[in-house]
């Protein structure tokens, strides 16, 4: 049994890597198309009309903004407008709704719209955007803690995490000894898999206990923001795992509790390893520390390219339609047949990818834990570790 | 560019309602779920335990069970054994005594016999001698009935006689 649950991890893994490596290699083209166009953009405006623009749609979805755009275009779109929130320290803190921006067209309160960003500028009554003077030193010392779409989403996760498993844990207060029904049982399975294929297999049987809320919480979250994200409509369609943001402060938390947590012999492994001759050390120690911040930071990198490139893909089917309808409007039809049914592929194996990345980061950072936390005098399950660590 | 530069408001945001969701689930959420799964895993695995232990001492009870019926057995054989010996001894007493009785009787019967013929033989012999005394007496008194039988028998015996 144990030999083929081994069987099943490297296929998974191996599963993991192909996904890895085609999402990356998706995106790269993707962006350099994006670079591409940005120059026929300004051209286009320069003559004053307007051609789709597949590079500006997508940079326009996959990033984070002030409003929430709903439908439409241009200046008769629909949008929920978000609350700015900005402390400078020469003008204080100022809270108002993103819709007085006006699409970035006005000045507001003496801070504008620009390219997605907040920027002060001198003129402190609202006047019109293309006339305003940026003021460099206030927008230096601007700090911006707007609730953004990316925050809406991931307040409406947390919201929605709160609903289920707090009704999960009532459930299992009213009844308790019974077998799990309704939320229970979609929620138990997975709390199980987290409990027991991650945390006891990666961190140990004896101590995996004090890390189970933070992996229980990080699975759930990235599971559920990337299937979030793979709905078009409010309030899902933010691309909240694929922001490079929250990636950065998983791996920090991932990093800051192995650090925390780690024993002697962790910092004995990574300062000197044990039965190496000085000479190596010189060289095996640098490496040790690049690769103690290495882990974290391509733990970021992995969630982030992967979500990213999903929402990448099925916004550039979807262009494809409109990029065919410009030359003409039976071409784009026919398309878009095509682009649906990618689409609808593409979604398919999104929804595997969305599982499977909170698995492998959840994985990972247990593993991290595990190897943080490893007596080492256990023959056996030191051995194990280095597996793991050398399959990945 | 833009995507890869991570934005202070979002991080920010992200810092303060992690940190706030992951301390409210722990508490409200993680705990519980986490104590129930491993309370009804307990319990299950208890029950599974006692069906085991159950399982066992049906086992042992049936082996006991066996071994009574076994001794059982035994000791019916054993008293039918005894019981049979018994028996062959009985008949094999009774056929003794039985023969033993018999042979006395047997002895007796001829003891009787002998006597009886004995008596029979006496009396027989008694009986003889006296017809016979009573036929000499008979013949006597005929053969000396008249004078000329008497000269006759005195003639005949006189023949009978030699003077040699």
């Amino acid at each position: 049994m144990a030999n083929r649950i081994n069987i099943f991890k490297h296929f998974s893994l191996l599963f993991v890597l192909l996904f890895t490596s085609f999402s990356v290699f998706a995106y790269e083209p993707i962006d350099k198309d994006k670079t591409v166009e940005v120059a026929p953009l300004d051209k286009h405006e320069n003559h004053g009309e307007k051609k789709f623009n597949a590079g500006e749609l997508i940079i326009g979805h996959i990033t984070d903004a002030h409003d929430w755009h709903i439908a439409g275009e241009g200046e008769h779109s629909i949008s929920l407008p978000l609350p700015v929130i900005l402390y400078s320290s020469q003008r204080g803190l100022s809270v108002f709704l993103s819709n007085k921006f006006e699409h970035g067209h006005k000045t507001y309160n003496g801070y504008m719209l620009e390219k997605n960003h907040i920027v002060a500028v001198d003129e402190m009554e609202q006047v019109d955007a293309h006339h305003a003077t940026v003021n460099e030193e206030v927008t230096h010392g601007l700090w911006d803690i707007s609730i953004t779409k990316n925050v809406l989403a991931m307040f409406v996760s947390f919201a929605l995490m709160l609903w289920m498993f707090i009704s999960a844990a009532k459930m299992y207060k009213r009844n308790p000894g019974q077998a799990p029904k309704g939320m229970q049982g979609l929620l138990e399975p997975l709390i199980i898999f987290v409990r027991d294929d991650i945390a006891k297999s990666a961190i140990g049987e004896k101590r995996y206990h004090k890390y189970m809320p933070f992996l229980l919480t990080v699975f759930f979250f990235i599971w559920i923001n990337n299937l979030l994200g793979l709905i078009p409509i409010i309030p899902g369609g933010a691309n909240v795992t694929g922001n490079i943001a929250i990636g950065m402060v998983l791996a920090a938390i991932v990093f800051i509790i192995t650090v925390v947590t780690a024993n002697k012999h962790y910092w004995r492994h990574i300062l000197a390893m044990p039965g190496v001759p000085i000479g190596v050390l010189v060289l095996l120690t640098p490496i040790e520390i690049f690769g103690m911040f290495l882990k974290p930071f391509v733990l970021m990198i992995r969630l982030f390219a992967n979500m990213l490139a999903g929402h990448i893909i099925a916004l550039s089917f979807f262009s494809l339609i409109f990029i065919f309808a410009e030359m003409n409007t039976g071409l784009g039809w026919g398309v878009g047949v095509f682009s649906v049914a990618f689409t609808i592929f593409m979604g398919m194996l999104e929804l595997l990818v969305c599982f499977l990345q909170a698995y492998v980061f959840t994985l990972l950072a247990a593993m991290y834990f595990g190897s943080a936390i490893d007596e080492g005098h256990d023959k056996h399950n030191h051995h194990d570790d280095l597996d793991h660590s050398r399959n990945f | 560019m833009e995507l890869v530069k991570p934005e202070f408001g979002l991080i920010f945001w992200m810092v303060i309602s992690f940190g706030l969701i992951m301390l409210i689930l722990k508490k409200f959420a993680w705990k519980p779920i986490l104590n129930m799964l491993h309370e009804r895993e307990a319990s299950i695995q208890s029950a599974l335990d006692s069906a085991e232990r159950a399982k066992e001492e049906m086992k042992a009870l049936q082996s006991s069970n066996e071994k009574i019926l076994a001794d059982a057995r035994n000791e019916r054989d054993l008293l039918l054994k005894d019981a049979r010996e018994i028996r062959e001894k009985m008949i094999a007493d009774a056929k003794g005594i039985a023969t033993k009785e018999g042979e006395r009787m047997l002895t007796i019967a001829r003891e009787n016999i002998q006597n009886e013929k004995m008596a029979a033989i006496t009396e027989l012999k008694n009986q003889v001698a006296t017809l016979s005394i009573e036929i000499a007496e008979k013949i006597l008194k005929s053969e000396l009935s008249s004078d000329e039988k008497q000269k006759s028998l005195v003639n005949t015996l006189l023949k009978d006689v030699n003077l040699n």
